[in-house]
């Protein structure tokens, strides 16, 4: 049998995941991190992105999550995330819309009362997630 | 007949209030349990939060962040207190108060200072005499962390600076839509959690910064077990409320029974009271 761990998936308004995996590819902050069984005890910012994970089935699944904090422990692998989706409830419109949103605020606003924090992690987010969008969908054949 | 108008009228206003009661109480009920899931959704978090701030409770970190560092003399305590912003709902916020204030009184006792910060309109009335340094009511059934952040910087910041040692919550735990428990909880310093403690020593790999990393992960912590609390509570008031509001309309319901049979008996004196002056008044010719 193959070395498995256990891996949560949580953000502030549901449990996204909660199983055991062989392997998970997480988007941290300074990179992705390939995870696999017994990894050294490890606490990462992340960055909005997709988070894939295998499957004791073999297959490989995704999650987007939008930033937060990973940890890893030899065999449980915790990721806090401010706020995620599964890969099939991703709409690439809401995306576009969202990214769109967060340029003219970029454009529009006088800067001095600019949240510019907040509004460029929405856009990286958005781009995270038509990036994602365009991958699984080339996988899929479209 | 005696009284009869008025004991009719007094029976309808108590079934208009009845009426009241009772769509309040059906109101609350849904509301509950709408409370309730987001009471469920959001605990998930908060609980593999709080385990894995109890992992770096144990771990030998390089950085010690203040909130894990247990400060040896106490001068002044923080509480931050959750209740309702309406009434009409039981003795829910009375208890919380009560529980509240007895952890107050007894820092009080060792010459304790306490600073208070409030969430929902009832709190801030109540301990309006206390020192209140930061309040938010009006909240609405769906609290937001957004709405949250400010008011818990306040507390957060005397933390740091070392104006106050010690921070708790006090809010209502659902147990079920009967029962709510009042309950102070210690949110500063980390409270270490004994579970799963891990002997020998052993620290982290960061990314990037240690710092940088500990301190997003406390302030979330913080803000998470704030947030639970407060949509707990809005579960708690709408019970309580559910509650209060059946018992209220039961006991129009008795009342009314009450009344029926007292308007009642007082139709059928008058009626024969009539009869018997008829009859008298017959046998007088």
């Amino acid at each position: 049998m193959a070395m498995t761990f256990h891996l949560d998936v949580v953000t502030a308004e549901q449990a996204l995941f909660s199983g055991t995996v062989e392997e998970v590819i997480a988007p941290g902050i300074m990179g992705d991190l390939g995870i696999m069984p017994r990894h050294s005890q490890l606490i990462s910012k992340l960055r909005a992105g997709e988070l894939q994970y295998r499957t004791t089935e073999g297959a490989m699944a995704s999650l987007f999550v939008s930033g937060g904090v990973l940890e890893i422990q030899p065999h449980v692998v915790t990721v806090l995330a401010d706020t995620g989706m599964r890969a099939e409830d991703l709409d690439e419109a809401a995306a576009r819309e969202a990214m769109k949103q967060a340029q003219d605020a970029l454009q529009g606003k006088d800067p001095e009362d600019l949240d510019y924090e907040a509004i460029q992690s929405e856009l990286e987010a958005a781009k995270a997630q038509i990036e994602m969008l365009h991958r699984i969908g080339k996988l899929r054949g479209h | 007949m005696a009284g009869g108008k008025e004991i009719l009228s007094q029976i309808k206003s108590i079934g208009n209030t009845k009426k009241i009661t009772k769509a309040m109480e059906m109101v609350a009920a849904s509301k509950m349990r709408r409370a309730q899931d987001r009471m469920k959704a959001s605990r998930p978090y908060a609980d593999k939060m709080r385990q894995v701030v109890g992992h770096l409770a144990n771990g030998h970190l390089e950085y010690k962040h203040p909130y894990t560092q247990t400060r040896e003399t106490v001068k002044r305590v923080g509480y931050i207190i959750m209740s309702s912003d309406r009434g009409l709902c039981g003795g829910l916020n009375v208890n919380l108060f009560k529980k509240a204030l007895q952890s107050i009184v007894e820092w009080k006792k060792q010459d304790v200072e306490v600073d208070i910060c409030v969430f929902g309109a009832k709190a801030s009335a109540a301990f309006r005499r206390y020192g209140i340094v930061a309040q938010k009511t009006h909240m609405g059934d769906a609290p937001k962390v957004a709405d949250m952040v400010g008011t818990i910087k306040v507390m957060l910041d005397a933390y740091e600076e070392g104006r106050i040692d010690r921070l708790f919550l006090v809010e209502n735990e659902f147990v079920n839509s009967m029962t709510q428990k009042p309950q102070v909880t210690q949110l500063i310093p980390v409270v270490a959690s004994a579970v799963d403690s891990i002997k020998h020593h052993w620290d982290y790999l960061y990314e990037p910064e240690s710092k940088e990393v500990i301190d997003a992960l406390m302030q979330r912590y913080i803000e998470s077990l704030v947030y639970q609390g407060a949509v707990e509570n809005v579960a708690c008031e709408m019970a309580a409320r559910m509650v209060a509001m059946k018992s209220a309309s039961d006991n129009a319901g008795k009342m009314i029974s009450d009344l029926k049979l007292i308007y009642n008996k007082a139709r059928q004196a008058a009626i024969t009271q009539e009869i018997s002056e008829i009859v008298a008044g017959a046998a007088a010719v």
